[in-house]
Parts: C-alpha cells; structure tokens; sequence
C-alpha cells in the first residue's frame, strides 16, 4: 500500500448534521416540503451552506412514490443543483444504505460533503394500493401466492423464538410497553402514548402471535444526515460524531432459503462486520438503536448484535435492562414502535437518535457520558442488514 | 405452457420450470436437482448458482415434512381477505429442502406445533388454478 493510499484510509468520516421532521399518520405536504423540513433541520447550527454539500444521496422505498424518480425533484428542491444526486433504496434501511454509499465518497476523496435524504410519505397511496403492495414484499413466485404480508413474515420468527427459546407474549409486549414510555418525551414520535402490559395482551392479533402492539404503524416523515471529510467536519461543526463501523449483508428473500428462524442472519453478519471494523465489542455500546419494526425484531436484535446470549432477549427486556440504567439502553427515542415507520426515513432517524446522544444534545432522554453509538436498520424481513457505529 | 395458475393469486407468469405446473396437475411436487453437483432445489430452479449449470432433472418430492414454523394470519393483502383467517406455515421436506404453503384449515388450533407430522399435497382452486398445501401426515 502506498503511502498515499495509507492516508486516505487514516482520514475519519464524522456525521455533522442530522436532522427529522415529526413522523405522522398523514403530513399533509407534498414529499418535496416533507425534505425540505429534514434537511433545513440538519443544517441548523452548521458552518455549512447548501452549495457546499458536493453531491446528494435520496433514500425511500419505490413502490410508495408517485414521483418517478425522485432524487431529481428533491435534489432541486433542496437547492443542490448542479451537484450530481442519486437513488438509494434497501427498503426499511434506505437511509443506512444512502449513509454508507456516502460513507464510500468522502473515504475516497470523490467528495467531501454528502447529504443522505430519507423519506417516505406511506399516506401518498390510497389503503388498498398499500394493501395490494404488501403481498410483494416475499418471493412473489412462491410464497406471494399463498397471500404473506410482513407481519406474518416476523411473526414465524416469533413463534420459533418462543418455541425454541421459551420468549412469552408478555415478554414481546414488554417491549411495547418500553416504548410508549419513552415516545413520552420524543416530541417528533407519532404515537407519543403510555401503553400497559394489559392492553397490550388484549389487543386484536394481526399475524399471531403478534398483536396490533407488537406492530409498528406506517408513517409519513423524512430525515437527513450530513456527512463530511475529517477536515470538512471539524470547519461545519464542534460536535461532529465519527462513524467508527460500517457493516452490511443480506439473507435470502425467500423463507424457505432461511437457515435461522429464532434470529436475522443478515443482522449478525453485519453487526460482526462493524464490530470488527471499529474495534469495539458489544459491552463498548453505551446506547443503542434498533429496527424495532415488530416486538419480536428488537429481541432477537439483543441477540444478534451480542448485548445478551442467543435465546435471553426475553429476559433482557424482563429485566429492564435495555431501560436507561440498565445494561444497554436500546430505543430509547420509542423507536418504530411508537416513531411509526416511514420507510425511507427510518435509519436516518436512527442515526439522529444516536448522534444527538453522543453529543450530548438529547435531552430528557440523554445517557450520561454516551461514548459509543450502534444503530441496527433491517430492510424487509431480515433481508437487508446494516449495522452503524458511531463515537463522539 | 405459462406458470400464471399456480396459486390464489400469481405474480409470475413466465419461467424456465413452468413444467412444476404440468407436474402439479398430475399430483406430483416435483424439486429439481441439479446434475452436475448433485443439489436439490426446492422451490424448484432451472439454474444452478453452485456452478452455473442449467442441465437439471425434476425430482418428485415424498411430501412427508415436518412443521419448522407458522403464524394465522387476521389482515391479508388484497385478493386474499375472504380465506381470513388462514395459517402459514414453513415446513422441513424429509428430502432437506423447505416449503412455504398454507396449512389445511383440517388441522385444529389447538393441535398446531413445531415439529408436527405433515404432509404436502396438491391442491386445486376454483377458476381452474392449483396451488399446494400442507395437510396433517395420516398415522
């Protein structure tokens, strides 16, 4: 390796602005106003106009957009004409896709500074195009046809939790109940409501074992993340939060190519890729989000990223150690379950959540000394795993 | 001969191992299997990632298997709300491949558990179309 390349490869890449808008059952705007707020929200407090972001990376999932082709007319909204900008999608982890692709400019010095816009306005489509879409989520040769939808996807896994490992409804509900409580104090959270065990348990089944509040709901919202070049980031911003590890993979789309049914491969994979990258282990973790899409996607996150054994993500969230105080605090913002998911916003607004952490900017919600950042974004049903580090 | 009849609703209509249809209609399941390496594919496939054969031979399936996970559905996509509620189920075929199908509405709630005897079977829908479901292995 010349000395040149060696170099580059020492240059760190920081996240230096991060920015959301509420998410909402319907935001009655159009999804170039919706980027808009994201972005003038990312900028605030920035040595950082729009002509000096170099290129633009538009995250959403497709099949939810009427615009065709949609980084051209937000890229113009935003006022980043000429700069070159492009389509990011891995559905659910579109935004984490669009932070990586970023990740690769700036490491080699293609560009300095790089915009990762992610949106979704799920209320655009009428219920029954969202219902004629969902069956297309699986392998639409063989299992479309016997009518699957994502819940029943993730509910398969949650029966084989529970059978394999002894994980309870009560347990999956407690995961619920974790995030009412802090959607309490996440003025941009959909859902900002304290939900019981009880109502919980009681609730209508969707897919069983899961209920309607084992389910995240859809949304409308966008986010943006701006990244930056070492030298960049310490010019935009004091507070910039390094991205220490990067770490992608994919499992089969089918369910019948599936080797684990207890845990996401893809997850596991790509948490072992960042880990490793940014020199860390799981006890380094001070705060932790995680693509809580289902009750059942946060338990068997614990497991897959290492913060419990294979088969105690029950006994995690039993014990509340996923709380603040408690061993690893995860979601803490309410996370899908209370957020809502806008689809292509969703791993943007992860990497928000732990930025404003690291730096020490979130308020009622912050963990004391928060050093070490981790955010898990899963595209589908444990197709698309990625997983982020980040360190102040 | 075009794949479009196979299952409630079909998403594809054009593929190299339409034939499975033909098959189906004989009450054959048939896997394919690959020559040159020997592997199994179930679903089947026409092409072998392994080494890049495409020299196949079909291979019917015994449709003995037992149950590795399933879920009752309450909320379908469009075209499938009137069979609500319905069971989905993954099954592990005695040949080592897996399956995804509903399981017959025969077998009771209270009997449904990980490991369950069942049995794979051709199934015919009206409108002329033919699927396959999983119905509980006969003692």
């Amino acid at each position: 390796m010349s000395y040149h390349v060696q170099e580059k490869c020492a240059m760190r890449v920081a996240v230096v602005g991060v920015g959301q808008t509420p998410f909402s059952r319907s935001c009655g705007v159009s999804i170039r106003e919706l980027c808009f707020e994201a972005f003038k929200d990312s900028l605030e407090g920035l040595n950082l106009t729009p002509k000096e972001i170099e290129a633009s990376i538009i995250c959403s999932a497709p099949e939810y957009d009427r615009q065709r082709s949609p980084a051209g007319l937000i890229a113009e909204y935003l006022g980043l004409n000429p700069q070159p900008t492009f389509y990011a999608e891995s559905i659910c982890s579109s935004s984490s896709t669009g932070v990586k692709v970023a990740y690769s400019f700036i490491k080699s010095c293609l560009h300095d500074v790089v915009a990762v816009i992610g949106f979704q306005k799920m209320s655009e489509i009428s219920s029954a195009e969202v219902q004629e879409r969902m069956g297309r989520g699986a392998d639409i040769q063989w299992e479309s046809p016997f009518g699957t939808m994502m819940p029943a996807g993730y509910a398969m896994f949650a029966r084989a939790h529970m059978q394999k490992y002894g994980t309870t409804e009560e347990q999956l509900a407690k995961v619920k109940v974790k995030s009412g409580k802090y959607s309490l104090l996440n003025p941009k959270a959909m859902y900002r409501r304290a939900v019981t065990l009880e109502e919980c348990l009681k609730a209508r089944v969707i897919a069983s074992p899961l209920k309607m509040f084992d389910c995240c709901a859809n949304a409308d919202g966008a986010s943006c993340i701006i990244l930056a070049s070492e030298e960049k980031a310490k010019k935009i911003t004091d507070t910039p939060v390094w991205v220490v590890g990067i770490g992608a993979a994919c499992d089969t789309q089918s369910t019948t190519g599936r080797t684990n049914l207890t845990g996401l491969n893809c997850a596991i994979e790509a948490g072992k890729q960042a880990y490793k990258m940014a020199q860390v282990t799981p006890k380094d973790v001070d705060v932790a989000e995680v693509h809580d899409c289902f009750t059942i996607a946060e338990i068997m996150a614990y497991e897959n990223l290492g913060f419990c054994k294979p088969s105690e993500g029950g006994k995690l969230i039993e014990e509340s150690q996923t709380y603040i105080g408690g061993k690893i605090p995860v979601n803490i913002d309410g996370g899908l379950l209370s957020k809502g998911h806008p689809i292509g916003a969703t791993g943007g607004s992860q990497i928000r959540t732990i930025v404003l952490q690291l730096q020490g900017r979130a308020g009622k919600t912050q963990v004391d000394g928060a050093e070490v950042g981790l955010v898990h974004n899963i595209g589908g049903v444990g197709l698309y795993g990625n997983v982020t580090i980040l360190r102040r | 001969m075009s794949f479009e009849k196979f299952g409630k609703m079909s998403y594809v209509s054009e593929t190299k191992i339409a034939d499975f249809v033909k098959y189906l209609e004989k009450g054959k399941i048939m896997a394919t299997r690959c020559r040159r390496c020997g592997q199994l594919y179930f679903p089947p496939r026409d092409d072998c990632p392994n080494d890049l054969s495409t020299d196949m031979k079909w291979e019917e399936l015994s449709g003995r298997c037992k149950l590795l996970t399933y879920t009752t559905a309450h909320f379908a996509p469009t075209g499938f709300q009137e069979d609500l509620p319905y069971t989905l189920a993954l099954a592990h075929c005695e040949e080592g491949v897996n399956v995804y199908a509903r399981l017959n509405k025969d077998v009771n709630e209270n009997e449904i558990h990980i490991g369950l005897n069942l049995r794979l079977t051709p199934l015919r829908l009206p409108n002329g179309r033919i699927t396959y479901e999983l119905k509980k292995a006969q003692v």
